[in-house]
């Protein structure tokens, strides 16, 4: 055996993408995807190093407070209102592996369901010290942690009345451009996730599953914050031990 | 021959939705002094070498609207055909050029990067792909980002051998990866990206 590939090696080709498992382009109850949802299969190909390989962000410096949704907006010394939360998870990939290193952002709505972006226009009050973003690298097991309040939920324009159950948003990078995804995180036990359109884009109601973080009374901060465990799953190097270079790409 | 079976599911995505600037370009949404900058605005220093130029073209949905709140992202090799260089490392350690690159659209679904030309790559039978930067855009409405390339109208030669183009039979579907030379003091490629419609764009699942 010559030239093998090591687990987690970033040359090695990826698992194909489970498109069923993947939520499709166009989801008439998502009335936005109408005419943003392409209408031709894609083209599907083997990677090339221009998918298998992507930017790294392991030596990025961060700011100490990147990671503090609470904190990083502050602009009177103040925190940010609402309940506050240790949102925290492992980021791995399809064969289990932490993936050490990479870049995962989060952006949120505030306390009362308001985004601090211009293009937002519902009533509730913006929170003065609240910016709403935040970003972590993951350590060596693949761990991320923030800091945050928890979102609120907020209506939105789709149909009549809807509403977005409480909800943060995900961008996460993996080792390879091909394992780039954004995602939603939704809150253990709202009845709001099984109405949302948005949610009901992905097919398998075990794919929502994995959307939704566990209350984890273990990691809770006494007397400051609970704590919520959202995994990460990307996707995975196809290549093994077992396969060599010359055969598996 | 073994055929290893993935364990976990990966995670299912969710559109970016429209405040995704929020999140990806905070200090360009108007939220300032939590980054410094945001990530992948900057791809070339004074010291990067290769041949600077822009790339621009506009994101449009099927109505023929421009999408304005899209975000995207492209990654490429440097101008001798190399990946992976360590994106923000020490200041020691700082390659010129990263490879990767972030903008938001603007109202009229315009994006913009600032780069430099990438070498040809080794495609997958070794020979070299025509050189090309793989593209990912992400907006509300955008189920799951969606993957594509951008190749170059004066690379005609290595155009006609990508193994990429010549999966896509029709003609005028493989025009829709080929951005248009225009010349400037800093040489200019455009490119409308079609999320839908009769000039829709040729996407990936690579
Ligand atoms: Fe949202």
């Amino acid at each position: 055996m010559n030239d093998i590939i090591l687990p987690g090696d970033d040359q090695g080709a990826l698992f194909a993408r489970d498109r069923s498992w993947q939520p499709p382009a166009y989801t008439p109850g998502y009335k936005s995807t109408t005419f943003r949802a392409p209408r031709h299969a894609l083209l599907s190909l083997p990677g090339t190093a221009s998918e298998l390989t992507g930017p790294t962000f392991g030596d990025m410096p961060l700011n100490p407070l990147d990671n503090d949704l609470i904190r990083n907006y502050s602009q009177d010394g103040g925190e940010a209102i609402g309940q506050r939360l240790i949102v925290y998870g492992q980021v791995l990939d399809e064969n289990a592996r932490p993936v050490p290193g990479t870049l995962v952002e989060f952006w949120q709505a505030n306390a009362g369901g308001r985004y601090r972006h211009k293009r937002e226009g519902y009533l509730a009050p913006l929170d003065p010290n609240f910016g709403g973003c935040g970003r972590a690298i993951t350590d060596a097991n693949g761990f991320y942690h923030f800091r945050t309040v928890k979102p609120g939920a907020y209506p939105w324009p789709n149909g009549a009345n809807d509403w977005r159950p409480a909800h943060i948003h995900f961008s996460i990078f993996g080792h390879a451009f091909a394992q780039r995804l954004i995602t939603q995180m939704y809150f253990e036990g709202d009845p709001m996730i099984w109405q949302c359109p948005i949610v009901g884009s992905v097919p398998d109601k075990a794919g929502i599953t994995q959307l939704i973080a566990k209350l984890d009374r273990h990691n809770t901060t006494p007397m400051d914050a609970l704590a919520y465990r959202f995994d990460i799953v990307l996707r995975g190097r196809r290549s093994t031990l077992f396969e060599n270079k010359l055969e598996g790409n | 021959m073994l055929h290893p079976v993935p364990t976990l599911k990966e995670t299912p995505s969710q559109t970016a939705g429209p405040y995704v600037h929020i999140g990806m370009t905070p200090n360009w949404a108007g939220i300032r002094g939590v980054y410094d900058a945001d990530p992948g605005a900057t791809m070339v220093s004074a010291d990067t070498p290769g041949t600077r130029i822009i790339l621009s073209g506009r994101i449009i949905d099927g109505a023929g609207v421009p999408v304005s709140d899209a975000v995207v992202e492209i990654w490429q090799a440097d101008g001798n055909g190399s990946y992976g260089r360590p994106v923000g490392s020490s200041a020691e350690a700082r390659p010129a050029f990263t490879g990767w690159g972030r903008q938001p659209a603007n109202g009229e679904g315009e994006f913009r990067f600032e780069t430099i030309k990438p070498g040809p790559v080794p495609g997958p039978d070794g020979r070299p792909m025509a050189p090309h930067v793989a593209v990912w855009i992400v907006a509300r409405g955008i189920n799951i980002g969606l993957q594509t390339r951008i190749y170059f109208a004066d690379e005609e030669a290595a155009n006609a051998r990508d193994f990429v183009l010549n999966r896509i039979p029709d003609p005028k579907r493989r025009a829709t990866l080929i951005a248009r030379k225009e010349e400037g003091d800093v040489p200019q490629y455009r490119l409308d990206i079609h999320l839908q419609g009769d000039s829709e764009t040729v996407f990936f699942d690579m």
